[in-house]
């Protein structure tokens, strides 16, 4: 098992599976790179109304071939077909939502749903009509890659290809409609046309993408990849970059998984791969990730707790609180039974101090924007001068007006 | 005939300042269904000035402003920029959006949004260069910004965020300045900030137009003020335009008459 699989990840399986690998890896990268404006722009579901839609339009075009005469499995006939099905539900939801109150959830649904319906039954048509060469038009569903001929890895090849050239052209415009729609209408930018191109873009992915991965899975090939790069940086050219990268690695290893045993589908493994990724990612991403997110809030919490306790300590308040004790020891402030240590004794104090020095800023109107970022936690060293430290320490010695 | 030759001289005139004015509208309806929100404005900007925007919530102070930009498409209306129709002045108009308008978790950093104002300059393929770096981080300065470049914007204040928003309008060079409600929940010291920068653009002699909510800094912020409650109430110099009359008609019950009798009288 273990040698077939690097066999595979070597391209060593045979013509079939290496043509599979590198046009999977092709549409990870092509649908990686597109779907990262989708998300960028808060409109990823839209990318499943157009995919659902495009059975419709894959199953006419098989009858009209057939009813010509011709074999039924021409890709490229089949795939023009699903793009003016596509095309035909994109406009749909565009309409449903800029012409009745309808949000675009429900006009997600609803086109995803009716289209998709109306070509499961023209599917169930074709098969009950027993044209001898349908076999295959199921494979569009969840993808088959069994059959794949090097003329369709050309057609992925060359589709992918134009869709990553019109977005090297677009990048800047897409990102600032993303980032901020009226602003760039603002600017002359025509947000509308915009965002249909990237649209079109979508579909142009999923109609490439229908052969290995299948229109119901594409949908995560478009989201998977940017919501994974997304963890690992904070520029948005940089996760378009990173999506492309994951979505190719989890497209590639996902092709070879399948192709190194029998019986593994092709769509869904690439998709697990993909999650794959992005559960490592979400995991262990250094700040958004859930781990550092836990370490980040057991730090505050170590502080706040420090400070607390030591304002207790310096006011002989009893510390109730088990982990404020832990922590106080912990840090040679207190022994285990809360009775303050020299050190602690002599922190708290600061502590104390601090606090009184924050109470005379935050009441001095004149230093409201340093009193602003008082939050219980900061150290005033880091807000005042050391001269001002000690023009307030001289207030504080000065016995209180009545 | 001498009526009517007064009468001629008058609009003359008063086409004339239209022909000069950096942004002039006419008989502006906007509409969102079909409840117009700004219903038949005019409106005559005085340039080298700082005009507010006032009117209660819901008046259409923002539509209006929306409108002038392209951003909605209005029902009717001409609006003019400089003397010609605004698709042949955009590089001359600044906007600055309200800052809850967007999605501040956005994967970008505070140099990178500067550097969309530049976006005319560095068009589709362009490299960003060393000097349009240079033109962002004067911007940020300007703004009191300088050391946040490098920042996620996710990490600012509010505060912060619009002087972000600020410095991206100052990066495009315009002429004309549309700022949507800048000082609406932000601390003092960018209130401050924000006011310096936009009296520094009246000093050069560029126009800037505000929506501005509070009605007790008008008089020491802006020369002129329009106030709307969907339609035009006044329009003028802050020492005619805001007065309590004016105040009254706009708001009507919305301001107790002793707060409109304090905000007026404070000249």
């Amino acid at each position: 098992m273990m040698s077939v699989l690097v066999d595979a990840l070597l391209l060593q399986m045979g013509y079939n599976a290496t043509l599979v690998a590198i046009g999977a890896a092709l549409l990870g990268a092509a649908s990686g790179i597109t779907g990262t404006f989708l998300f960028l722009r808060k409109r990823a579901l839209v990318s499943d109304a157009v995919s659902h839609a495009t059975l419709p339009g894959v199953c006419i075009a098989f009858l009209i071939l057939v009813g010509l005469g011709g074999d039924g499995r021409n890709l490229a006939v089949l795939l023009v077909g699903s793009a003016i099905s596509a095309g035909l539900g994109l406009w749909c939801m565009n309409w449903l939502t800029g012409k009745t109150r309808l949000a675009e959830d429900a006009a997600i649904g609803a086109v995803l749903s009716v289209f998709f319906g109306f070509g499961i039954v023209l599917l169930t048509v074709i098969q009950t009509l027993g044209v001898g060469r349908q076999a295959g038009l199921e494979g569009f569903l969840l993808g088959s890659t069994a059959g794949m001929l090097y003329s369709d890895a050309l057609v992925i090849a060359a589709g992918g290809a134009a869709v990553l050239i019109a977005i090297l052209l677009a990048r800047r415009p897409m990102t600032m409609v993303a980032f901020d729609p009226d602003y760039a209408a603002a600017r002359g930018l025509p947000v509308g046309r915009i965002d249909m191109l990237m649209m079109g873009l979508v579909m142009a992915v999923t109609v490439v993408g229908l052969k290995i991965v299948g229109l119901i899975l594409i949908v995560a090939l478009l989201i998977i990849p940017p919501v994974t790069a997304r963890f690992w940086t904070e520029r948005a050219d940089q996760v378009v970059i990173l999506s492309g990268v994951l979505g190719a690695v989890a497209a590639y290893l996902g092709a070879a998984l399948s192709a190194s045993a029998p019986n593994l589908p092709t769509g869904p493994i690439i998709v697990l791969m993909s999650f794959a990724l992005f559960a490592l990612s979400l995991l262990i991403a250094p700040n958004r990730g859930v781990l550092a997110a836990v370490l980040r809030h057991r730090r505050f919490q170590k502080r706040v707790h420090l400070r607390q306790g030591l304002l207790a300590l310096a006011q002989d308040q009893t510390i109730y609180e088990p982990l404020t004790l832990r922590l106080l020891a912990q840090s040679g402030f207190a022994r285990a039974d809360g009775v303050a240590t020299h050190a602690g004794r002599r922190r708290a104090a600061k502590a104390l101090r601090d606090e009184m020095r924050w109470d005379i800023l935050r009441r001095d109107q004149a230093q409201e924007a340093a009193a602003a970022l008082y939050d219980g936690l900061r150290e005033i060293e880091t807000v005042l001068t050391p001269d001002q430290i000690a023009a307030i320490d001289r207030k504080i010695g000065t016995p209180q007006e009545v | 005939m001498q009526l009517s030759l007064a009468q001629q001289s008058k609009q003359t005139a008063e086409e004339a300042a239209q022909e000069t004015s950096p942004l002039a509208i006419r008989g502006l309806t906007v509409s969102y269904g079909e409840k117009p929100a700004v219903f038949s404005v005019d409106m005559t900007v005085v340039p080298g000035q700082m005009t507010a925007i006032i009117g209660p919530n819901g008046a259409g102070k923002s539509t209006m402003l929306k409108a002038a930009l392209g951003i909605v498409t209005p029902v009717s209306g001409r609006v003019q920029v400089f003397g010609r129709p605004l698709d042949h002045q955009r590089g001359r108009v600044a906007y600055v959006p309200q800052r809850a308008s967007v999605d501040w978790d956005f994967p970008t950093r505070v140099i990178d949004v500067v550097l969309m104002g530049l976006y005319r300059d560095l068009g589709l393929l362009g490299r960003i260069r060393a000097s349009h770096r240079r033109i962002a981080h004067d911007c940020l300065d300007r703004v009191g910004m300088g050391e946040f470049a490098g920042r996620q914007i996710g990490q600012l204040s509010g505060g912060q965020q619009q002087r972000v928003f600020l410095a991206r309008a100052l990066a495009q060079g315009a002429d004309l300045y549309l700022l949507d409600e800048p000082f609406a929940g932000v601390d003092a010291a960018t209130e401050k900030a924000i006011i310096g920068v936009l009296k520094t653009l009246r000093a050069e002699g560029k126009t800037v137009v505000v929506v501005h909510h509070d009605l007790a800094t008008v008089r020491d912020y802006f020369d002129n003020v329009f106030l709307i409650n969907t339609r035009k109430v006044a329009e003028g110099p802050v020492a005619t335009a805001f007065t309590a009359e004016t105040l009254q008609a706009a708001y009507g019950g919305r301001l107790a008459t002793a707060q409109i009798d304090q905000i007026a009288s404070s000249a």
